[in-house]
């Protein structure tokens, strides 16, 4: 077990994740893992590791790390003003940092979610298969909770792929956390919804409540009025779209409830989930209705973003 | 559908299969036809799922407004909840839970109009034609009319639900 960094600052929500444990959601336990998982395997790849590595998910505002040792980072996602030894650090490239170095955030300047990843990987708790921090049972990453004060973050492998710095995303595959948009395909109970309501979910804008966490956000938005019989529950997805009784919606999201009976009126395409993993409360945004051709050539455009930085 | 290389996950509800696919292998249309082909061929002849005996202690928070609202004492309604075997129908919402019934017609209630923000694991419930076990101090809308020490949510076991899909449950008073 190597020591790469010790916590001087926790921020205000910061845990280990990785791609997530796909494998026990018949038994209500989701599949969890990094909120953008584009930034996510963005970070691994830039700093050599395989995509399912654990980074570190920075939630608004993000840590301060020591290193103990020399190692590479990089950081992607949100830009939360990241810093090495107090000056700005380029994100979306992987960056040497000396045993001594300080990693710090000076504060959120866009989107919500950074991701720290290092040259092999960050240890944590395995639960199911993944390190993913779930916070609801206490289980994965740190001890199933975030980053405290004094904290010590282990290598998960000593010996990585050999450590290139400098290895960068192209500026045009950075996803642009600024266009609020978020793509959808039709969910199972879209026709419930009558004709204004429809045209409310895919015309008008949708904010963040404050009730926003990594199960979901609950939405401030015009409401939609549902018709039909009460449903009997069924299994849901990270993306879907909720409609309670009251007529507010909620997105479910990567630590999202396994089942519910709640109306599902649409869906958000896995390409946008990286964009709606970097809205925070009181960011408003809209549901562009999208065919599912359209979705997968979304994906394969993050695909291949990503693909550019697997090549030795 | 487990054996299928493009499908992650099948989550059997009530009336519902949601299957969890890989986008890169598979469309809805093509595994939608592999679905209904399936559903077709189903064997007609179903295994009966594990039978649990789960024990309850009747004293839950709502089991007076409950039996006074049903119109029961409180023997009649713990005889009424023993007396059915229940089906797991669906495993789901939150690591543990289960969604069990067909609740006899007598203890049908809607949910209460204010939910709980934290009900305590154990508490055994009902609400409308379902019954069920809080695994995990969760809000919870439904009437509390007991509860259990059984574990439903096993961290350390994989699956770590005691509970699957079609398993059988009988409830007794403890």
């Amino acid at each position: 077990m190597t020591a790469v960094f010790s916590v001087v600052e926790p921020g205000l929500l910061t845990t280990v994740q990785d791609l997530g444990r796909p494998g026990a959601i018949a038994s209500g336990v989701p599949q969890a893992g990094a909120m953008d998982r584009f930034a996510h395997a963005a970070a691994n790849l830039l700093v050599g590791n395989d995509r399912n590595q654990a980074t570190l998910e920075c939630t608004l505002s993000g840590p301060g790390l020591l290193a103990l040792r020399p190692c590479l980072v990089a950081i992607t996602g949100a830009d939360l003003g990241a810093e090495v030894n107090g000056r700005a650090a380029p994100m979306w490239t992987g960056i040497f940092m000396a045993a001594g170095g300080r990693l710090s955030f000076a504060g959120r300047r866009s989107a919500a979610r950074a991701y720290v990843a290092v040259s092999g990987g960050f240890d944590g708790e395995r639960w199911l298969g993944s390190r993913s921090t779930y916070l609801l049972v206490s289980r994965g990453g740190m001890h199933g909770r975030g980053l405290k004060a004094g904290d010590e973050l282990h290598l998960a492998a000593d010996h990585s792929a050999p450590a290139v710095a400098g290895r960068q995303l192209a500026r045009a595959m950075v996803p642009d956390y600024a266009d609020h948009t978020l793509a959808v395909i039709a969910g199972p109970h879209l026709r419930r919804l009558d004709v204004t309501s429809r045209k409310a979910l895919f015309g008008e804008t949708f904010k963040v409540s404050a009730q926003a966490d990594r199960m979901g956000y609950r939405l401030e938005g015009p409401p939609l009025v549902l018709s039909g019989d009460e449903l009997l529950s069924f299994g849901l997805a990270a993306g879907s779209i909720q409609v309670v009784n009251s007529g507010q919606t909620i997105l479910l999201m990567a630590d999202h409830q396994t089942a519910g009976g709640y109306a599902v009126v649409a869906t958000v395409v896995s390409a946008s989930l990286p964009v709606a993993a970097q809205l925070g409360p009181g960011d408003e945004f809209r549901f562009r209705s999208v065919t599912e051709v359209q979705a997968r050539s979304m994906r394969l455009e993050l695909s291949a973003a990503l693909a550019s930085l697997a090549s030795p | 559908m487990r054996k299928r290389r493009d499908v992650r996950q099948a989550v059997a509800g009530y009336a519902s299969v949601t299957v969890h696919f890989d986008p890169d292998q598979a469309t809805v249309d093509s595994l939608g036809a592999a679905i209904k082909r399936l559903a077709a061929t189903r064997p007609k002849v179903e295994v009966p799922g594990r039978l649990h005996r789960i024990p309850v202690v009747y004293d839950g928070e709502d089991l007076e407004d409950v039996t006074r609202s049903l119109n029961l004492s409180r023997e009649e309604l713990i005889a009424t909840h023993t007396r059915p075997i229940y089906r797991v129908f669906l495993v789901g919402f939150v690591p543990g839970w289960a969604y069990l019934g067909p609740l006899p017609e007598e203890l049908y209630l809607p949910r209460r109009k204010v939910p709980r923000m934290q009900v305590p694991p154990g508490s055994v419930a009902i609400a409308g034609r379902q019954t069920g076990i809080y695994p995990l101090p969760t809000p919870g809308g439904w009437h509390l009319i007991g509860r259990t020490s059984v574990k439903l949510f096993l961290p350390d076991s994989d699956p770590p639900c005691l509970f699957r899909t079609g398993d059988r449950v009988k409830f007794f008073a403890a």
